[in-house]
């Protein structure tokens, strides 16, 4: 929102490029509604919290019970929201470009196969291996999402010529179904409270408890974003077809890679952070592009804008609908997400 | 390599002897367990002798050790089960499947299911009918209730610190953090311990608590049970502090309890109960063993 105000400066925007001012006013409206989100969300939870209290500075923090529960609990909780969100419906978006099928999603790359089996081994194998911020069970499903998205790229490229997408949807998801046998093994070698413990990884939270890990899948989520901005117009051509894109001016082999290693690597940092939350990926980036069209430098802005803030609304209701028990909000986004993707494809068809 | 080789087959088949050779006509039952805690149980109202085999789980007493294996919860070895011609097979109440086909092989079965503190001698005492063991049976229960009480006794009138008792969490994180909630043995033991559920509201066994729980339930003592000890005691403890108001990390009353007497509704839950009494109210144990 602030980037086009600095321009209106000094030209109108009535004046910008038709795709400027799409992108402006879409992005507004969109970071309207994240905001709002962020701004509305750390005031409700299980508990009845004072804000007065909470930012009262003459209590000290060690003592102050409201101040830690919405400087510990809930803002860390929203602030992953929208991270995670963010980059699980742009990388979706980016994936379905790169594919040109609609129903691909980054995790469909074995991306959160390998996530789960990093971290099902961690828990499994009560690994106490930490790196500054990162506890094992995040490091180890960042070494697996890693691993597996090296052996997929590995297999379906070869130098200097385009990926082959077919390969690499196919290795993926046979990748896909190797992993998860070999998680189900480790889940059945494993004893019931660890098993317990792996499958509420599997369902995904929100609950991250301090700023530490956010703050670590910093960086790769910007690296991933920056890629993101630098493709967006290069993925419409890329949607025409690679051979339509190549005559175009498009570098095809490198477009596909970068597109295939941003979205991986965002992925990889949400599903390190929040385990695999389900269902953002695909059904954010259908909606944006049912409101704003299939522009990608409109739609991948939008699409991470809004997952951003359809998680953290649905994390929302995740903790409190039944306090003190917890939803995991994974149940959440494809309960709520799923009629109204239905409603709105009814509603434009 | 050959010897090792030969070693291992003569193993394998030793073990198949074992299997399939008829056992010993023993003058009492053949039981199989499959619950770890109706083992203990069995040992305990003094049929350890007639059980024949237990599950993939099962350590103690040491005497399962010798033992063959018959899976477990979720993965019953039916045909081993049969092989080994039992005349009473404990299972877990929701192996239904199990229970269907033992039945049609006309096979008695004593289903079992996790139930409170009161269910352990209730349990024990059906066991004891169940397998002639009656009096020893009921002689055990009631050991085992008088020792509860007694425990309960000696922290009765002391004030009762607000507990919070985790069983389960993510290694070296306050993520998915698992903790006995208003039903269940866990709860009956902590209540009888002298302790305040933090979650005795919550009529669930256990309650997966949050950031957000965990700061507003502030207890004054958190209790972390395990089967085995993790592998930096003194480092998982020191998770907690990155939860500062919660008066049990200002007075420093966390504690890890390790053992799987802590885990299984058999009759050490005296021992269980012993050692949440003395972690949660130590000056009443002064001067005892």
């Amino acid at each position: 929102m602030t980037g086009p105000t600095a321009d209106a400066r000094t030209v109108s925007p009535a004046r910008w490029p038709p795709i400027r001012r799409r992108v402006a006013v879409t992005c507004g409206a969109f970071g309207a509604v994240t905001v709002a989100a962020c701004v509305l969300a750390p005031l409700v939870g299980s508990t009845p919290i004072s804000l007065a209290r909470a930012f009262d500075r003459s209590v000290p923090f060690a003592d102050n019970v409201d101040a830690q529960i919405f400087f510990l609990a809930r803002l860390p909780r929203v602030l992953a929201g929208v991270l995670v969100g963010g980059s699980l419906a742009a990388a979706g978006t980016v994936t379905q470009a790169l594919f040109r099928n609609p129903l691909a999603v980054p995790e469909m790359l074995g991306v959160s196969a390998g996530a789960a089996l990093g971290a099902i081994l961690a828990i499994t194998a009560g690994w106490s291996f930490a790196l500054g911020p990162l506890t094992p069970v995040p490091l180890a499903s960042l070494a697996g999402a890693l691993v597996a998205v090296s052996l997929i790229y590995l297999l379906a490229s070869a130098p200097r010529r385009a990926l082959s997408t077919a390969v690499l949807l196919l290795a993926g998801v046979t990748l896909n179904a190797f992993i998860s046998a070999a998680i189900l093994f480790v889940q059945y070698m494993s004893d019931f409270t660890q098993t317990m413990q792996a499958i509420r990884w599997l369902i995904g939270d929100l609950d991250v408890g301090s700023y530490a890990p956010i703050v670590a899948a910093l960086p790769l989520v910007g690296v991933a974003f920056a890629v993101f901005a630098v493709l967006a117009a290069r993925l419409n051509l890329l949607t025409l077809g690679p051979d339509a894109a190549a005559a175009r001016g498009v570098n095809v082999a490198t477009t596909q890679r970068l597109a295939f290693f941003s979205a991986s690597l965002a992925t990889s940092a949400a599903v390190a952070l929040a385990g695999p939350i389900a269902f953002i990926g695909i059904i954010v980036p259908h909606l944006v592009r049912l409101i704003v069209g299939a522009d990608h430098r409109v739609v991948l802005p939008a699409s991470a804008l809004f997952g951003a803030a359809f998680l953290v609304a649905c994390d929302v209701v995740a903790r409190t609908v039944l306090a003190p028990i917890e939803l995991p909000v994974g149940i959440i986004t494809a309960l709520v997400g799923g009629p109204f993707f239905l409603w709105l494809l009814v509603r434009n068809a | 390599m050959t010897r090792r080789r030969f070693a291992r087959v003569a193993v394998a088949l030793l073990a198949l002897l074992v299997v399939t050779a008829p056992a010993p006509a023993s003058a009492g039952h053949r039981i199989i367990s499959i619950v770890p805690a109706v083992t203990e149980m069995l040992f305990a109202i003094g049929a350890g002798p007639e059980v024949v085999a237990v599950s993939s789980y099962d350590r103690y007493p040491e005497a399962v050790g010798a033992l063959p294996r018959v899976g477990a919860l979720l993965d019953p070895d039916v045909e081993r089960i049969l092989s080994l011609a039992p005349d009473l097979v404990v299972v877990y109440g929701s192996q239904s499947h199990l229970i269907a086909q033992l039945e049609g092989a006309r096979i008695p079965v004593f289903s079992y299911r996790h139930g409170g503190l009161a269910d352990v001698t209730a349990t024990m005492r059906a066991l004891g009918r169940r397998t002639d063991h009656a009096r020893e049976a009921d002689a055990a229960a009631d050991a085992v209730e008088r020792r509860l009480e007694a425990i309960r006794d000696r922290v009765r009138e002391r004030p009762r610190p607000r507990t919070l008792l985790v069983f389960g969490r993510g290694p070296l994180t306050l993520r998915n953090v698992y903790a006995a909630g208003g039903v269940g043995f866990l709860h009956d033991l902590l209540t009888l311990a002298g302790g305040e559920d933090v979650f005795g509201d919550v009529p669930r066994e256990s309650v997966q608590t949050t950031t957000e729980t965990l700061l507003a339930r502030a207890p004054e003592v958190i209790l972390e049970i395990r089967a085995e000890a993790p592998a930096d005691v003194e480092r998982e403890r020191r998770v907690w502090a990155a939860l500062p108001s919660v008066p049990a990390v200002r007075a420093n009353r966390i504690q890890f309890l390790t053992g799987s007497e802590m885990v299984v509704p058999g009759p050490r839950v005296v021992e269980a109960a012993e050692r949440l009494a003395r972690a949660l109210h130590p000056e009443a144990f002064e001067g005892r063993p």
